[in-house]
């Protein structure tokens, strides 16, 4: 495995002389070259076919994917597997399987380009519902344990935005569930499947930076946590799958480590990204600890309660109510809490309510919010209702790619250009099937899907087994020196208090209401930490073994890049679709507006450039599926 | 830097907290040990933390320490709601989630918080998983059959039969249980423990599955099910309310009765 090592730079395995190295480093607050940097560190090169960085839900599934190809395969992650975010999805997983009343891919189609707001890609949309069923039984078969009907299939349940035939016939039961432990369930089952094939897993290494090479990806460089060494992963293919970003934000759902690495990655590489401005906030996060209670809550028959008791959606989407789409749903909460009508001491939430709902459904069907709802809001959800409020949740932004899993970039007219060696999936990626709003569930079936999506794209285009060519001895040198930079930094302020800053700025700014004031605000103050971060930050930990206080820094770092870019877009965009909701343009514009944002920001500090992709309204073949025309979207 | 002078300032709140009755320091005592200096013992340092200025759990104060006061305390953590199980740990004196684990809010009694115990310590908080997962991997934790159905559908299930992997399929792989287990502590190398038994169960029970030949074969011959003598400190100290020794036990019946 540790196949080509480089002379140029250390090779020193034993631990003792690393921690000689590191004592030394201390002394000398260095700003010293780069080549210098390098000599100091002990690096390792690596040669795969394939690297694949992340293993939630979408990384197991493009990683396996590809070794059962035949290709020798790595799967980086700063996590181990089962503990990757993916785990945390509670509600289900959609595809028109019919096991509750006839149901058809179309109408799943159908419904997803509607929530998306006609701003998702329609081929993307295309493929991914009608690969859903099959994707549901391949987990079936691997043996993720879903809940049952009587009939022996699997348990769909109602979710918000899916409907039967084409809006017409009211809500679809097309959510495939286990109970309220989707994601856990299909995180370890995706897990062990890997387990049969031969992906060589590096678990808590924390990747970097991609190699680029005259304009081509060839890999990434990380930083192997457990022994301090630095590993530079060669590859044909590299896949980023390292889930989203809601950890810019003072309050979401993500775990602590949904910082957008592979996002930051792809932007330092040069890169642009997409459609940052979506953000979307779930209408229901547990007041104060941000815990997601899942939409599946509503479906089962929960709804939300105002400070007059009045079930105040009736009167936001008469048809749809509480299972109206997200962004829907978390506007006319915070409209009723802007109108005096919010609970709680300072009236600055809602209830959701679920005590009339059957013991058993409780029991069955959430059992792991019951206990959620119990430990972080104390409340017994037999007897009492939920305090909730719209929480960050989701970034429909990211790395654009094709149907194909194949990242993306533009030419000098506009055209789309795919970026050589370079994929990605997951909440990372940019399809885009979530448009300006993703609908509940469609996000793991995401994952799915488009995994695999992007091992067939390799399959058919690479040979496993073929030679490296040449690369730099000193490639990945700019990124070696950043660590050392950020290692060794002395700035007057610690990592967490510039993260809190950030955290709040995007907050209050960049949120579920958005006007061209609290915009531009929101990008002066975010532009404002991202330019002195490198002057500012100063950690305490100098160490290179289970350095978290470097990690959470080179998060930090990756956190700004997306934010910056997050409130740039948002800023320029001057119209509402979706989640992005502006009281000055409360309608959605398609005639300017009907185009992808394209953000560029190389170094951190940097002015974000902008452009634009067209959103792609033919689908993959009009006979089988006609593309949805752009209507006014109503619930 | 900034968390040097908020050290000076906790401290000079903790002296003052007479006077200031805004501030309620808790002691935390905390198992540090740094890979830089192997041959320093590791120590139990003393951190004062506001229990007015704090979250309710442990990974809270733990996140408020290494933020405002020691960059350097070194844990794992990720989803902060008792899914993810990075975050298992020995606190005060059990093996439970630091996320999951309310503080004592009695700021008279000191909280002593170590790694999970008889397990090799990479740093701090942070133990060495590497055997434990390869003991899961060893049991082969995926459906096994011959054939799918030819309608290309799911595998048929029966309520009740799914309701059989209820209280087993939640396991969030923290390990809190087979490092409580003394079987475990002592016999880590023969001995799968009971997480990664109940595991094992949880595979050979799904009515799906079709190598629970096979499956109890291995456990039969590993004989490390024998090592396992019901103590039930397992199911005591799971965080997730899941019963390992009785999913043992379950699993010595069913080859019993082979
Ligand atoms: C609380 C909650 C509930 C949800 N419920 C649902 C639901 O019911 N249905 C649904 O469809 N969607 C749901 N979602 C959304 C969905 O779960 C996520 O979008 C999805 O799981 C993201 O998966 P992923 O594979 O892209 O990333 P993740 O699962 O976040 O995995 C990211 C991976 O990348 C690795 N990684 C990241 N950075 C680095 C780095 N620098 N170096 C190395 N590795 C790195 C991590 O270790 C991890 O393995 C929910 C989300 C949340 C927060
Ligand atoms: S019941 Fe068995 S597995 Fe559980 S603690 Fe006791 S000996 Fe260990
Ligand atoms: S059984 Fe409980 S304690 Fe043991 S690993 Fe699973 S969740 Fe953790
Ligand atoms: S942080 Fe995930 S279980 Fe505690």
């Amino acid at each position: 495995m540790l196949s080509l090592r480089n002379s140029l730079l250390k090779k020193s395995t034993a631990a003792e002389k690393l921690s000689l190295l590191v004592r030394k480093n201390r002394q000398f607050a260095t700003t010293s070259n780069a080549e210098d940097v390098s000599s100091k560190y002990n690096v390792i090169d690596h040669e795969y076919d394939c690297v694949v960085v992340g293993a939630g839900g979408a990384g197991l599934r493009a990683a396996f994917g590809l070794a059962e190809a035949g290709f020798k395969t790595a799967c980086v992650s700063k996590l181990f597997p089962t503990r990757s975010h993916t785990v945390a999805a509670q509600g289900g997983i959609n595809a028109a399987l019919g096991n509750v009343h006839p149901d058809d891919w179309r109408w799943h189609m159908y419904d997803t380009v509607k929530g998306s707001d006609w701003l998702g890609d329609q081929d993307a949309i295309h493929y991914m519902t009608r690969e859903a069923p099959e994707s549901i039984i391949e987990l079936e078969h691997f043996g993720m344990p879903f809940s049952r009907l009587e009939s022996g299939r699997i348990y769909q349940r109602a979710f918000g935005g899916q409907s039967k035939d084409f809006g017409k016939k009211g809500q679809a039961y097309r959510t495939c569930a286990v109970a309220d432990r989707t994601g856990h369930a299909m995180l370890h089952t995706l897990y062990s499947e890997a387990l049969k094939h031969d992906t060589h897993f590096f678990i808590e290494y924390f990747a970097m930076d991609l190699l680029t090479h005259n304009g081509e990806v060839r890999g990434v460089i990380a930083y192997n946590q457990e022994d301090g060494t630095i590993h530079r992963f060669k590859a044909h293919k590299t896949v980023i799958a390292t889930g989203g970003y809601g950890r810019a934000y003072f309050s979401c759902t993500s775990a602590h480590t949904c910082t957008g690495d592979g996002n930051a990655m792809v932007s330092r590489a040069g890169f642009p990204l997409q459609d940052l401005e979506f953000v979307q906030f779930h209408p229901s996060g547990i007041y104060g600890s941000g815990c997601l209670i899942t939409e599946g809550a509503r479906g089962e028959g929960g709804y939300l309660l105002n400070s007059e008791g009045e079930r105040f959606m009736e009167r936001y989407a008469p048809t749809a109510k509480d299972l109206a789409s997200r962004d829907v749903v978390s506007r006319a909460i915070t409209m009723e809490i802007n109108a005096g009508r919010g609970v709680g001491k300072n009236k600055d939430h809602i209830f959701l309510q679920l005590s009339h709902l059957p013991q058993e459904v409780l029991k069955e069907r959430l059992p792991g919010i019951s206990e959620t709802a119990s430990i972080f809001a104390g409340v017994d959800v037999t007897k009492q209702p939920i305090p909730v409020l719209p929480t960050v949740h989701y970034n429909m932004g990211g790395i654009p790619t094709k149907w194909t899993g194949e990242a993306l970039t533009v030419d000098e007219e506009g055209n789309d250009k795919p970026i050589p060696g370079l994929f990605a999936c997951g909440e990372a990626a940019c399809v885009s099937v979530h448009g300006a709003n993703r609908l509940g569930a469609n996000s793991l079936l995401d994952l799915v899907v488009f995994g695999r999506a992007v091992s067939h794209t390799i399959s058919d285009t690479l040979q496993p087994g073929l030679p490296h060519k040449p690369l730099p001895n000193d490639i990945g040198k700019e990124s070696l020196a950043r660590l050392d930079k950020l290692r060794n930094s002395e700035g007057p302020v610690h990592t967490s208090a510039i993260r809190l800053k950030m955290q709040k700025a995007m907050q209050k700014n960049v949120s579920v209401f958005r006007t061209q004031e609290t915009l531009d605000k929101g990008v002066e103050e975010v532009e404002a930490i991202d330019k002195t971060f490198e002057k500012d930050v100063g950690i305490a930990d100098k160490s290179m073994i289970w350095n978290s206080d470097l990690v959470e820094t080179m998060e930090l770092q990756n956190l700004l890049t997306c934010a910056t870019q997050t409130a740039v877009s948002a800023a320029n965009r001057k119209e509402s679709r979706g989640a992005h909701a502006r009281e000055d343009y409360p309608k959605r514009n398609d005639e300017e507006w009907m185009k992808h944002t394209l953000s560029w920001q190389k170094d951190t500090g940097d002015a974000v450039t902008l452009k634009y992709r067209n959103v792609v309204y033919k689908t993959l073949d009009e006979k089988e599926c006609p593309s949805v025309p752009p209507a006014i979207r109503k619930y | 830097m900034m968390y040097k002078s908020l050290v000076g300032l906790v401290t000079k709140r903790g002296l003052a907290s007479g006077v200031e009755h805004t501030a309620r320091m808790k002691s935390f005592k905390i198992y540090r040990w740094n890979p830089d200096t192997p041959s320093v013992k590791p120590v139990l340092q003393n951190y004062q933390v506001d229990l007015n200025d704090c979250g309710p759990m442990v990974l809270d104060a733990l996140i408020k320490i290494k933020n405002e006061q020691d960059g350097t305390l070194t844990f794992r953590r990720s989803c902060r709601e008792g899914i993810c199980g990075s975050c298992a740990m020995n606190i005060g004196g059990s093996n439970t989630l630091a996320c999951l684990c309310k503080i004592d809010q009695d700021n008279t009694k000191d909280l002593k918080i170590y790694p999970l115990p008889h397990m090799y310590v990479v740093k701090d908080l942070v133990p060495d998983l590497t055997n434990f997962y390869k003991q899961y991997k060893s049991i082969q934790p995926y459906l096994q059959r011959k054939s799918f159905p030819e309608d290309g559908k799911e595998v048929l299930q029966s309520i009740e039969d799914r309701k059989k992997l209820d209280g087993l399929y939640e396991c969030i792989l923290c390990a809190c249980c087979s490092t409580s287990c003394p079987s475990y502590w002592w016999n880590q190398e023969e001995y799968l423990g009971p997480a990664v038994l109940m595991q094992a169960y949880r595979w050979l029970i799904d009515s799906r599955d079709q190598a629970s030949h096979i499956r109890k074969e291995m456990l039969e011959n590993s004989m490390s099910l024998y090592r396992c003598h019901t103590i039930m400190n397992c199911t005591k100290t799971c965080p997730k309310g899941l019963n390992p020794g009785k999913a043992i036990a379950e699993i010595k019946k069913s080859l019993a009765f082979e």
